[in-house]
């Protein structure tokens, strides 16, 4: 076990997490992931992915093993300061959850007001998340007038709206079309380049491996893969990362 | 942090325009307790009323021989008011017995002529009608043996009809007060379950509130506000139409019939704020309440 760095963003340590049923959501799972990280989390339907995301925003509470956001022991939260804890995390899900009856500005917008901020600073706070989403145009539509992919966009400005340091997706393009779903990804790499933190749970390989981020796959709540590093030292513009996406398939390259 | 109240009111409006649907279900369901409770509390009090006017009647004469003087009177009087439980000792003169039975039945009395058969009487109210047999224990069976005063001739013997009177209104009293209780009860269950179903409707959106850092309070806030003004139009709603219900039905029957305007029921002005101030703290604490479930997360 490495030391823990200052840069590390998550740990976690031997964690395991069994459900009521017995049936287990992760299996002794280690491993870390540092600042400014983008970090793939794949494997099939019940390996853990989903149950990594929920320990994360303190929505479960692991069986065993020690968990750390930002070097900040998991377990020392209480519940009366886990509302405080989220708005350092943002969440974007596969189905978005979204407020269906608000509009795309009242949506990013409410992040904001549960933190207390004034309306002076929502005002010029939302606008700019939206531009960065593409969504300028949107403002005042709800949510059951856009498409999929303009839904995840209004999910990912609301989980960035506070800049929090940690992103986590689960399964973000779960629901979209793979042009949609790339754009998805480039906007995603946006945030990760205004330093934070990404992690993305994934069942797509092929879209995975041709991101070439670093990659935890599990299986069966156990860490089965861990590739990483310099694959992707180079620093892409989004601009070449996503047509990168959108050529053919090439395999991973092994070092 | 900065919470404004006006944030909150305008959560809640908003959340009731965009859920008109259960939140016209509560609306109905309050207003509809509302009247019930409202036509509920003048009869239990008019119930109350009758019974215990009934109840203020059980008194205990104590007739006077004929051959008693004035001294005799007053010193019988005085004796009676020091006796425990007594509240007031009413003195009716044989003069005044005589005219009062004269002017009940002329004819019988016509033919005694001026021969007065009736004695000097003292009614004596006991402080509750309950102390009625104690008080009149104490007359007949004084510390000194006897009666407490010689010049008594008898104490009026009602034992039987006093226990049964205060009998049947003690049951009257323990009807009302159950009946009343399961009302509330049931007015209770029926809002909460109300409010439950509108907040099941919308747990997605507390889930998604949750998930961006919403503190419980933060959350819960519209939803109590929202209870508020429900609660508060609902009450509203139930006295208009229990205001038209006493102009246009009772008022006029009032008039004709005695009994109806019970002597002793609530005023209608306490009567409508004890129904807006029961309408929105019910309202509002189901809705907080019934939050805590959703808010598990």
């Amino acid at each position: 076990m490495p030391p823990m760095s200052r840069n590390t963003v998550i740990e976690f340590r031997g964690v395991t997490k069994k459900y009521g049923t017995g049936v287990y959501g992760l299996d002794q799972a280690t491993f870390s992931v540092d600042r400014e990280e983008f970090v793939f989390l794949i494997g099939s339907t019940g390996s853990g992915k989903s149950t990594v995301m929920r320990l994360l925003i303190k929505e479960l509470e692991p069986t065993e093993g020690t968990i750390r956001v930002a070097g900040r022991d998991l377990a020392a939260i209480t519940r009366r300061q886990i509302p405080f804890y989220r708005r350092n995390v943002g969440v974007v899900f596969q189905d978005f959850k979204l407020l269906p009856n608000r509009t795309v500005y009242d949506n990013v917008a409410y992040a904001l007001q549960v933190t207390g901020h004034s309306r002076r600073e929502i005002r010029a706070r939302v606008p700019d998340v939206l531009r960065l989403t593409g969504l300028s145009t949107k403002l005042h539509n709800y949510p059951d007038q856009l498409s999929g992919g303009e839904q995840q966009r209004v999910s990912i400005a609301r989980a960035f709206v506070n800049h929090p340091p940690l992103l986590l997706a689960d399964e973000p393009t779960g629901n979209l079309d793979p042009e949609t779903s790339i754009d998805i990804m480039r906007l995603l790499y946006r945030i990760n380049r205004t330093g934070t933190t990404v992690l993305v749970a994934s069942h797509d390989h092929v879209m995975v491996d041709k991101m070439r981020r670093r990659v935890l796959e599990l299986s069966r709540g156990r860490v089965i893969r861990d590739e990483a590093a310099g694959l992707y030292a180079r620093d892409e513009s989004t601009r070449e990362f996503a047509q990168r996406l959108r050529g053919p398939h090439e395999p991973p390259q092994t070092l | 942090m900065r919470f404004s109240l006006g944030f909150f009111i305008r959560e809640a409006l908003r959340a009731m325009r965009r859920n008109a649907a259960p939140s016209f279900a509560a609306l109905a369901t309050i207003t509809v307790t509302l009247i019930v409770v409202g036509v509920f509390i003048p009869i239990v009090q008019a119930t109350q009323g009758a019974a215990n006017s009934v109840r203020s009647r059980v008194l205990v004469d104590v007739y006077m021989q004929q051959k008693a003087t004035a001294a005799d009177d007053a010193r019988v009087e005085r004796e009676l008011r020091v006796l425990p439980h007594v509240a007031r000792v009413v003195f009716e003169s044989k003069r005044q017995a005589l005219a009062q039975q004269r002017r009940q039945n002329p004819v019988a009395y016509e033919i005694l002529g001026n021969i007065n058969p009736l004695p000097d009487t003292f009614h004596i109210y006991p402080t509750n009608p309950s102390y009625v047999l104690g008080v009149r224990a104490a007359i007949l069976h004084s510390s000194s043996g006897g009666m407490l005063d010689p010049s008594i001739e008898k104490v009026s013997n009602h034992t039987e009809d006093t226990q049964k009177l205060l009998t049947v209104t003690r049951f009257v009293m323990i009807t009302a007060a159950l009946l009343a209780a399961l009302l509330i009860a049931a007015s209770v269950l029926l809002i909460g379950n109300t409010i439950r179903l509108s907040l099941y409707a919308r747990r997605r959106e507390v889930e998604v509130m949750k998930l961006v850092g919403a503190t419980d309070w933060f959350i819960r806030w519209p939803f109590v506000i929202e209870g508020v003004i429900v609660g508060a139009f609902g009450a509203v709603l139930a006295i208009v139409v229990l205001g038209i219900t006493k102009l246009a039905v009772l008022d006029p029957l009032a008039n004709n019939f005695t009994l109806i305007a019970a002597p002793r029921t609530i005023p209608f002005v306490p009567l409508l704020l004890v129904l807006v101030a029961a309408g929105v703290a019910v309202s509002a604490l189901g809705s907080g309440i019934s939050l805590r479930r959703f808010l598990r997360v």
